[in-house]
């Protein structure tokens, strides 16, 4: 090529001289962010309708019958169980069904030419499950605070488990949107896992009022140490201290964040 | 100078389909360039190689001299992508897919090359539309326009004009012999080797994951130097000394093979011996389309 061509050629690029790229992470967020807020009749108003049912429910069953913390009515107690389960459900939603959507319909390949790191990718994806949850959870506590005002004593540990538990359930939505081919992979994933163990985590319960056994294995449960701690951010009052339990919710966060980072580097399902 | 495109080697294999055999190509800058090759050739693999789609199970890959594996953020910076499959968002709109894809790429405020984007490919009317209301042909140049977003050099279109009416077409491919002439490599793959023959100066032809032809277009259609008489007589009878040219027949049109122009001459002259009242005569040139299908056949 002549020089007369090169220096056309530097004309022409890059698109936007004046402007320095940034990064695309923004972008991603933001996209993530306006995808479940485009429909967030069904992604934000109806887990809050479902919440309150429960909350309708269970309180008007057991109010007056049990006391799981001392001087804690069960509707109260009741309450962080439910934001954190609608929280952990919202946010494992916002990733998982977005990625194995992209992936079945093949626009996937939107996110893939683009010069954004694996991290970009995964940091975009997370950080709008971390957001969809929270709007979740902030509207539970918003809308039953004229029923059931509930104290909160320690935001800063509500804030903390509300951030590594959306964390933690974006990422391993991250890493199940990655896995699923289909769509009833990802139900079945979303019904026999993640249902199950944010239920069986003590949302209802105080694991104290249960029997040894189901005691010990409540501890293995990760969702248990998130709701939990949440709860204690609430009533100054929980199962485990939740510095332990902090503890682990974030380092099990990272430890699936590492994972899901890896899938995305080496391609897996996505870059065949 | 550094090749646009330079691919070393590559391999793939998909299970017990071995896709690419070791494919070799340097494409260089400013070319507009076809990759031509029957269904399951391997195209959409070598271009999806390029992309970062799909990992090489050997050889390697550059763009602009960055590896597509190792430097790939660089590499796809600046790459541009139309693929072939018809995908989209249905949850935005035309506007909306620009403007997104220009922020994957980092670029903020790009509305004016947008809006050239929308004009040039005649979607403005459409820019405020659900992807999902819109034709597959203006599906298909929206990402057009996607790949295009970040004014990339090297531009990659996988059967960019499927499902894309003729008029539009034209509009596509002056657009981007226009992108060409501005110093933009092109690369397509393309059905309608009319195309490739009248936009390309250099072509590949691929089959079953190698490379079997690869020269400039005026170099494979002068390969052919057989040129076709097309001749149609009053008689169905042709001069015996003629009937080792035929090529067919169809009544009393008939179509020789002539080795070059000089074989012209005998060819009238053994007309005239036998007094033959000759109704047309015509000499055609092979075209890109018979080159392919002559080495796709041969090889
Ligand atoms: N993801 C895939 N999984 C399995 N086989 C594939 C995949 N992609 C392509 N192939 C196979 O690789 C070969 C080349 O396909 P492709 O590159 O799409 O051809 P072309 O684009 O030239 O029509 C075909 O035999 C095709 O079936
Ligand atoms: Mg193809």
């Amino acid at each position: 090529m002549t020089p007369a061509q090169t220096a056309k050629q530097q004309t022409v690029f890059p698109v936007n001289s004046e402007q320095k790229p940034v990064s695309g992470f923004y972008t991603l967020l933001y996209k993530e962010m306006l995808r479940f807020w485009k429909v967030s009749f069904q992604t934000v108003f109806a887990p809050l309708l479902t919440t309150l049912l429960y909350l309708l429910i269970f309180s008007h069953v057991m109010t007056g019958k049990v006391e799981m913390f001392p001087g804690v009515p069960y509707a109260n107690f009741l309450i962080p169980g439910l934001m954190m389960m609608a929280m952990l459900q919202n946010a494992f939603a916002n990733t998982s069904s977005s990625l194995t959507q992209s992936k079945i319909t093949g626009n996937i390949v939107f996110v893939l030419l683009p010069p954004l790191s694996h991290w970009e990718i995964f940091a975009a994806y997370v950080a709008a499950a971390i957001v969809r949850g929270l709007a979740v959870g902030f509207g539970i506590w918003l809308i039953t605070m004229w029923f059931y005002p509930t104290p909160m004593q320690h935001p800063f540990w509500i804030l903390a488990f509300a951030l590594c538990g959306t964390a933690f359930a974006g990422a391993l939505g991250v890493i199940a949107g990655i896995w699923a081919d289909k769509f009833d992979q990802m139900a079945a994933f979303q019904n026999f896992i993640i249902t199950p163990l944010t239920f069986l985590a003590g949302v209802f319960y105080s694991i104290h009022s249960l029997p040894a056994f189901w005691q010990k294995l409540s501890h293995l449960n990760p969702f248990f140490y998130m709701i939990d701690g949440f709860r204690y951010g609430f009533f100054g009052h929980s199962d485990v201290t939740p510095w332990a339990s902090l503890a682990f919710v974030a380092v099990s966060a990272l430890a699936l964040s590492f994972l899901a980072v890896e899938l995305l580097r080496r391609g897996y399902k996505l870059r065949h | 100078m550094t090749p646009a495109v330079s691919i070393r080697g590559a391999q793939k294999r998909f299970g017990a389909v071995h896709a690419l055999r070791g494919v070799d190509l340097d494409i260089e800058q400013g070319e507009f360039f076809a990759l031509l090759g029957p269904n399951g050739a391997g195209k959409t693999t070598l271009i999806s190689l390029l992309a970062g789609l799909t990992r090489p199970d050997g050889g390697s890959l550059q763009v602009l001299g960055h590896d597509v594996v190792k430097d790939y953020r660089q590499a796809r910076r600046m790459l541009g992508v139309v693929p072939q499959e018809l995908v989209f968002d249905p949850f935005f709109t035309a506007r909306e897919m620009l403007q997104i894809q220009s922020g994957y790429f980092g670029l903020r405020h790009n509305d004016a090359w947008i809006d050239e984007l929308l004009q040039r490919l005649h979607l403005s009317d459409k820019a405020n539309a659900n992807m999902r209301a819109l034709s597959g042909g203006m599906k298909r140049r929206v990402l057009v326009a996607q790949a295009l977003v970040h004014k990339p050099p090297v531009i990659v279109l996988d059967e960019p004009t499927a499902g894309v009416d003729v008029e539009l077409r034209q509009v596509l491919w002056a657009f981007i012999r226009e992108l060409n002439s501005q110093g933009h490599t092109i690369l397509l793959t393309t059905h309608y080797l009319e195309e490739a023959e009248s936009l390309c100066k250099r072509v590949a032809m691929l089959k079953q994951g190698q490379i079997v032809a690869l020269d400039t277009t005026d170099n494979l259609l002068a390969r052919f130097h057989a040129k076709r008489l097309h001749v149609t007589l009053e008689g169905e009878s042709l001069p015996q000394a003629l009937r080792a040219l035929v090529l067919s027949q169809d009544k009393n049109k008939f179509v020789l093979n002539l080795s070059d122009y000089f074989a012209l001459e005998p060819v009238t002259q053994e007309l005239r011996k036998a007094g033959a009242n000759v109704l047309e005569m015509e000499l055609v040139q092979p075209d890109l389309e018979e080159v392919f299908v002559t080495i796709m056949r041969d090889q």
